[in-house]
């Protein structure tokens, strides 16, 4: 019954997104006050709407209800509760409801916070967001239902992945999609700005929040998603240049491009028809992302590809949507004149410096994803694009951009000299140089990366902080760093999470070091500076898996610093196995242990790897996403919500 | 991350062997460390997107295996890696070479760099002379106005 109820809550859902659609933007032409303001109420309906049918799978998968299909296809009983849940969303069918659930999240929220804007506007963009719901919805409806029933519900479900049973998958994806349809917004206020034929000062301190709010999103979801990697597949990668993390990560770099020529749009009125374009493409990336995991274009084999009428619906919607903001556009770009004038150094440049490098380096990786497809079609060759390319193509953008940001973060704003703002960096110059020498020195004979990494990651971080420093002025330091915006300390905390993220991939990469033997019990064998013996192999019986798990002691000079159980699991509905790495985390350095195949002689396969930094990389994206919010919690987006608020309660009712 | 959707691929995931055996390794340490770097080019052909130094497929054990037997029966890096593309095919490099149309791919980004260089620089060139115009001359009608205050 509650299937029934969530599949007709869905439908409805999808015809109050028709009409909300349709009915703002014809009363936004013909400035009829009421059919604008169907837009809020309409917002509402359709998120409590949808999200009353996300509840209502989510509770089929709780139950196990095994006479829906998904459900059988995707869980099974002995599946612990918070697998469960999660797995409402670790298939096609429930992340395309997840997905639009989200959509009309956004939505909502732009209805309830959306008091302060003009309302043809207002009226627009919710619009466009609901249009973009539409499309989602038929989607949804149309080539990939979740409410389907078996005819014959089987005893017990087919049980989810065992890969994708872990605690990443409740948190991964959620975030993900917050950050990927958090651009829809930035997007419907493109389209709705362009329809209105105006983009100011104002339009670009509205947009900001929104697009922060999904980089912040993004940044975290991907984070996650790479420390999931990092401690799921069993030797400690953390970043594949896959296509399905090059989807996520182009959405990313362009947000982080559109949420810097924002700035540009609101503190001088520049940039404008670019700032737009930005926001089409970001969520255009988004678009192409969700084709590529799901079209089966570019993954022969995956999970959620399976269907290739999925595949031409979604380049449908990619085609409407990205194809019709472009030609809007193209009809509307000239209108959008730029205001601000700067000079060839200042601040402005500096930013138009950060969207040229990100919006670069993004191009760089689609078009080395794309790549294998262009090549077989055009030229019939089958080749392959891996992480070697992608490494050597796209990380001299990153190192650009590290050396230039520390000084284009300081320039002021129009005017600028780059050699006095050099100057009052020169001591932050001179440490990140010592500290490249000393770990040149350190480290002998190894490659360059590692000092390279410290140098640009020390360079962005106390960069970022001698930028704070200056602004708080000569006397009474302080206070008044405590008191500059806090904007400003987010743009300082998000810049240095950036340099340390840099520092330890660098890091890492240079200075691991490996491990692989056949290890034998009570037998001591060293890995760098640790010595590790294995002390007991057992078996073992998890809710809905076997396990062999094996008892590694550590020591660091003949002082225990770790006893681990690394593991390797069997799930016997699933029919696969698993490695589960012992992972001792450490500030420094992590000290990771896998263990393999029993072997003739009584022995174990081991692999130890110890990896220096690691926690760096996710703290690095932690610190950007704090600076993120810092950056959102800004007075003056508070403020100047609150205002407009307080303004328009002296007008009367339209 | 997505990845892990990826090594759902059965051959790459199912099999409980782990990626470089220790049986695998060579004995001369050099030997094995050239192994180990010109591994992680090469691609597991049953994989999505791993290097066979990754993978835990019985495919890239063997692949892993036939380069360290050219590479002990003394072939260079480059004919070593010549051996297993002339018998594998270009797909199993993740490097693709630059030879023929795939110049583009390396081009794309220096070359798209240069453009964006070339507008940036356009739009910021121009903004700055913006200032010196709006600054120094005055408007059509502000011309106007001061002929008209001039000839009064």
């Amino acid at each position: 019954m509650i299937t029934e109820l969530g599949h007709f809550a869905l439908i409805l859902a999808f015809l109050i997104a028709i009409a909300q659609s349709v009915i703002p933007l014809v009363g936004a032409h013909k400035r009829w006050p009421g059919w604008m303001s169907f837009a809020e109420p309409a917002a509402q309906a359709q998120f409590f709407f949808v999200a009353f049918s996300f509840g209502a799978l989510m509770w089929g998968f709780i139950t196990s209800d095994f006479s829906l299909n998904l459900v059988t296809l995707n869980s099974h009983s002995a599946k612990p509760m918070l697998y469960k849940i999660a797995g409402t969303w670790g298939n096609h069918e429930g992340s395309m409801l997840l997905w639009v659930l989200i959509v009309a999240l956004f939505g909502a929220v732009a209805a309830l916070f959306g008091e302060a804007l003009p309302p043809t506007l207002r009226a627009r963009v919710l619009a466009v967001q609901a249009s973009i719901g539409v499309a989602f919805y038929s989607f949804i409806l149309f080539t990939s239902n979740p409410f389907l029933r078996l005819a014959v519900p089987p005893m017990d479900g087919q049980d989810l992945n065992p890969l994708l049973q872990d605690p990443g998958l409740a948190f991964h994806p959620p975030f993900l999609y917050l950050g990927y349809v958090g651009l829809s917004m930035a997007f419907s206020f493109a389209v709705g700005a362009l329809i209105e034929g105006r983009v100011d000062a104002a339009w670009g301190r509205w947009v900001r929040p929104w697009t922060l709010a999904a980089w912040v999103f993004l940044t975290i979801g991907i984070g996650l998603g790479s420390w999931w990697a990092y401690y799921e597949l069993g030797w400690g990668g953390f970043w594949f240049w896959d296509p399905v993390e090059n989807a996520s990560f182009m959405p990313w770099l362009l947000s982080a491009a559109l949420l810097h020529s924002a700035i540009v749009v609101e503190k001088r009125e520049a940039l404008k028809s670019w700032t737009i374009l930005l926001a089409i493409l970001a969520f255009g990336f988004s678009l192409i992302g969700t084709f590529i995991v799901r079209s089966g274009l570019l993954t022969s084999v995956h999970a959620f590809a399976n269907d290739p009428e999925r595949g031409i619906f979604i380049l449908i919607i990619i085609a409407a949507f990205t194809g019709g903001a472009l030609t809007l556009f193209a009809a509307r770009a000239q209108s959008m004149e730029a205001k601000g004038v700067f000079g060839l150094v200042s601040r402005e440049t500096g930013l138009v410096v950060n969207n040229i490098l990100l919006a670069v380096s993004c191009f760089v990786v689609f078009f080395g994803t794309l790549w294998p497809v262009v090549a077989e079609m055009a030229f019939d060759r089958k080749l392959s694009v891996g992480p070697p390319f992608f490494n050597m193509a796209f990380t001299p953008f990153m190192v650009a951009l590290g050396i230039a940001l520390p000084v284009g973060a300081m320039l002021p704003w129009k005017r600028g000299k780059l050699v006095r703002t050099f100057w009052q960096l020169r001591y932050v110059f001179g440490l990140a140089l010592a500290l490249m020498i000393l770990a040149f020195v350190l480290q002998t004979g190894r490659s360059a990366l590692g000092p390279v990494g410290l140098f640009l990651g020390s360079w962005m971080v106390f960069g970022a902080f001698a930028d704070l420093w200056m602004r708080s002025g000569k006397s009474g330091r302080l206070q008044r760093l405590l008191r500059l915006p806090r904007a400003d300390w987010g743009k300082a905390v998000a810049h240095s999470g950036l340099g340390i993220t840099m520092f330890a991939i660098a890091g890492l990469t240079a200075w691991e070091a490996e491990d692989i033997r056949v290890a034998y019990m009570d037998e001591p064998f060293e890995v760098g500076a640790y010595t590790l013996v294995l002390r007991d192999v057992g078996r073992e019986r998890g809710p809905n898996y076997f396990s062999t798990k094996a008892t590694v002691d550590v020591s660091r000079n003949g002082q225990a610093v770790a006893t681990l159980h690394p593991e390797k699991r069997d799930y016997p509905v699933a029919r696969m196995p698993t490695t589960e790495a012992a992972i001792e985390y450490q500030f420094l350095r992590d000290i990771y242990v896998v263990i393999g195949d029993p072997q003739n002689d009584g022995g174990w396969t081991m692999r130890t790897y110890i990896k220096p930094l690691a926690n760096w990389i996710w703290g690095g994206c932690l610190l950007m996403a704090f600076g993120g919010l810092l950056s959102l919690s800004d007075r003056r987006f508070r403020v100047a919500a609150g205002a407009r608020r307080s303004a328009m309660k002296g007008v009367p009712a339209e | 991350m997505n990845r892990i959707l990826f090594a759902l691929m059965l051959s790459c995931a199912a099999a409980p062997a782990m990626a470089v055996q220790p049986d695998e390794i060579l004995e001369d340490p050099a030997l094995e460390a050239r192994a180990r770097v010109l591994s992680k080019d090469l691609r597991c052909l049953v994989c999505r997107n791993e290097s066979i130094d990754e993978s835990n497929a019985d495919l890239a054990r063997d692949l892993r295996i036939l380069l360290r037997e050219r590479l002990t029966a003394g072939d260079t890096d480059d004919e070593a890696m010549d051996y297993i593309v002339n018998r594998y095919g270009e797909y199993v490099l993740l490097r693709p070479n630059v030879t023929g149309a795939n110049w583009l791919l390396w081009a794309a980004g220096p070359a798209m760099l240069l453009v964006a260089l070339v507008v940036g620089g356009g739009f910021v060139r121009n903004r700055s002379r913006a200032t010196t115009k709006t600054e120094d001359a005055l408007s059509a009608d502000e011309q106007a106005r001061l002929k008209s205050i001039l000839e009064e």
